[in-house]
């Protein structure tokens, strides 16, 4: 298992280094100077003094160098804006965005998993179109619309939570964010549970298990639940990328101090190294996720052989 | 071929969405951005303003009727440049193989671990806010899972017997491509085109949400919900109407795209059912 982790890590440095490329090339084309941006007279000497002190009067190919050196050593460059290290304020943002995505996850799973398997336990019944429409409902969603109905709703008429903002991180401020970030993956756990369980439902093992007089629950238990589960994991791990995408809008909508408020406040503000860092923090996150995701179906199913 | 509700409430839906759309100037009561009068500020819902009017007086209806042109411009063009990138991509990959297949794969990889809505953040960044750059941002950021499918059926379909005969009689490798695979793959892709349409809708409408895509006056409806979020207590029409647009529409694309499923990719109906 451990070779295995360590493939696994080493086969997504090629990928990690493609992103950073994109992001910097990206970052490199935008048309006006950042520099003329951010100097209101446009003074060309005040420009000139600017584009050194922030090292872009040098070749592209120089600086990308330099970037991919210093991001070795974890430094993600100093911020245009605030001129504090951008490692600095990722640090800070970081907790609140795992936080959020885990929680968001965590409430997706124990309402859509549960969902999904009543609604393949009867399909075609009351209970299978009521949670496949509530489902598609789910998907069809904008967060941000979901948020602010649920936040006049509890916090501004009904007073129970806070509408927005950290606090002190306790578990009020992170209802109504969390759930609203969850719905759709609700929905696609929901969707994808219900496909997974009646494909295995039919599968040749589970009718042997019921011939040889196996009770309903105990087929369910040890053989339906069981299958499934690899592919209600897939689909949470290939889910935390998309929810990481959407916190973005849903951190902006309460106020939240995540990596996604920065990434939104640094490109409205042109703070690019900021931008690039919150980018490439993001895509770490979700290929971790993905990694630890990888290495828990041996887990779950022994038949899978960490080759 | 059995045409389920899905089908017939989302196709429904859909056309709803296009007929409003299309005859916006005919629907709409006012001119959505130009008729602004502060003393009609802030009315509710009532016979005279169906869905109420904004901070500035205009009439959220006629706003709402001639939003459904953004958003349908926005997820007809984008989807349509996603589904021609990643068709484009995939067959070509799946056909010659080779080295080109390892960098479509790379590049789909690469897609992959970028959430779309981040990479289509960061593009919007660089081109700044507006229409086109919506659709160049929204067109180049969703195409990996079409060109998978495009791949997956290519490598299945290149070695069945009539695509070997196409070799044999003297058919190009494009000709083969355009006339031989791409109709028996069209089922999946139109599929994933109709699904990728409604994500489409809600990117743009988070993207104008967050002050990147369509800026205020004109009326997208991820921008109207963006300046109603601050009347949310004395003015609670301005977010239901526009977000209820959205929701209707998305909700129309996802359910057509699963009635077309049904229909256009049996394979997975048997594996659904």
């Amino acid at each position: 298992m451990l070779s295995f982790a360590i493939r696994r890590i080493l086969q997504t440095i090629p990928t990690v280094l493609a992103v950073v490329l994109v992001v910097f090339v990206l970052f490199s084309i935008v048309p006006g100077s950042i520099v003329t941006n951010m100097s209101d007279d446009g003074d060309p000497q005040i420009e000139e003094r600017m584009k050194k002190q922030l090292g872009l009067d040098q070749p592209v190919y120089v600086r990308f160098g330099t970037y991919i050196a210093k991001l070795a050593m974890g430094d993600f460059g100093t911020s245009f804006r605030t001129r504090e290290p951008v490692t600095t304020m990722i640090a800070k943002r970081s907790w609140p965005t795992l936080q959020l995505v885990f929680a968001a996850m965590a409430f997706a799973v124990v309402i859509g998993v549960p969902l999904g398997f009543i609604a393949a336990l009867k399909p075609g019944g009351i209970i299978d179109t009521f949670s496949m429409f509530v489902a598609v409902s789910g998907l069809s969603m904008a967060k941000f619309w979901l948020g602010l109905l649920l936040m006049y709703l509890f916090a501004l008429k009904l007073g129970w939570l806070p509408s927005f903002g950290y606090g002190d991180g306790s578990l009020k401020y992170l209802i109504l964010p969390a759930v609203t970030l969850g719905v759709s993956p609700i929905s696609l756990l929901a969707r994808t549970t219900r496909a997974a369980v009646l494909e295995i439902m039919s599968a040749d093992f589970v009718r042997t298990a019921r011939s040889k007089g196996m009770s309903e629950t105990r087929v369910v238990k040890w053989h339906v639940t069981r299958n499934a589960l690899v592919i209600i994991l897939t689909t949470v791990g290939l889910q935390f990328g998309a929810l990481m995408g959407q916190a973005v809008v849903v951190e902006k909508l309460f106020s939240w101090p995540g990596l996604g408020s920065l990434l939104v406040d640094s490109v409205l503000q042109r703070d690019v190294p900021a931008v690039q860092g919150s980018i490439l923090v993001v895509v770490f996150f979700f290929l971790a996720i993905n990694l630890v995701i990888d290495l828990l179906y041996g887990v779950i199913d022994p038949r899978i052989r960490y080759s | 071929m059995k045409i389920g509700p899905s089908l017939i409430i989302g196709g429904a839906l859909f056309a709803l969405a296009i007929f409003v759309g299309v005859f916006a100037p005919w629907l709409a009561h006012t001119d959505p951005v130009m008729d602004a009068n502060l003393m009609n500020a802030e009315e509710p819902p009532s016979w005279t303003w169906w869905f109420g009017t904004d901070a500035q007086g205009r009439d959220i209806y006629s706003r709402v009727v001639y939003g459904a042109r953004i958003s349908l411009t926005v997820g007809i063009v984008s989807q349509l440049v996603n589904s021609v990138i990643g068709t484009t991509l995939g067959l070509t990959a799946g056909y010659w193989a080779g080295w080109w297949d390892d960098f479509v794969n790379g590049l789909t990889n690469l897609m992959l671990a970028i959430p779309s809505l981040i990479f289509a953040l960061a593009i919007m960044a660089v081109l700044g806010p507006g229409l086109t750059s919506l659709l160049i941002a929204l067109g180049l950021t969703n195409w990996s899972f079409t060109c998978r499918i495009a791949r997956a059926s290519t490598l299945s379909l290149k070695s069945q017997g009539y695509v070997q005969a196409a070799r044999v009689l003297g058919y190009g490798d494009l000709r083969i491509m355009i006339t031989q695979l791409l109709p028996n793959m069209l089922g999946p892709i139109i599929v994933i085109a109709t699904l990728g349409m409604g994500a489409a809708v809600l990117a743009e409408a988070a993207l104008s949400f967050l002050g990147l895509g369509i800026r205020p006056p004109y009326p997208s409806w991820g921008s109207m919900l963006s300046e109603a979020r601050d009347q949310i207590t004395t003015a609670p029409w301005l977010s239901i109407f526009p977000g209820l647009a959205i929701f209707l529409t998305v909700l129309g694309l996802n359910l057509l795209g699963d009635g077309l499923r049904d229909i256009l990719d049996p394979q997975s109906r048997s594996r659904r059912t």
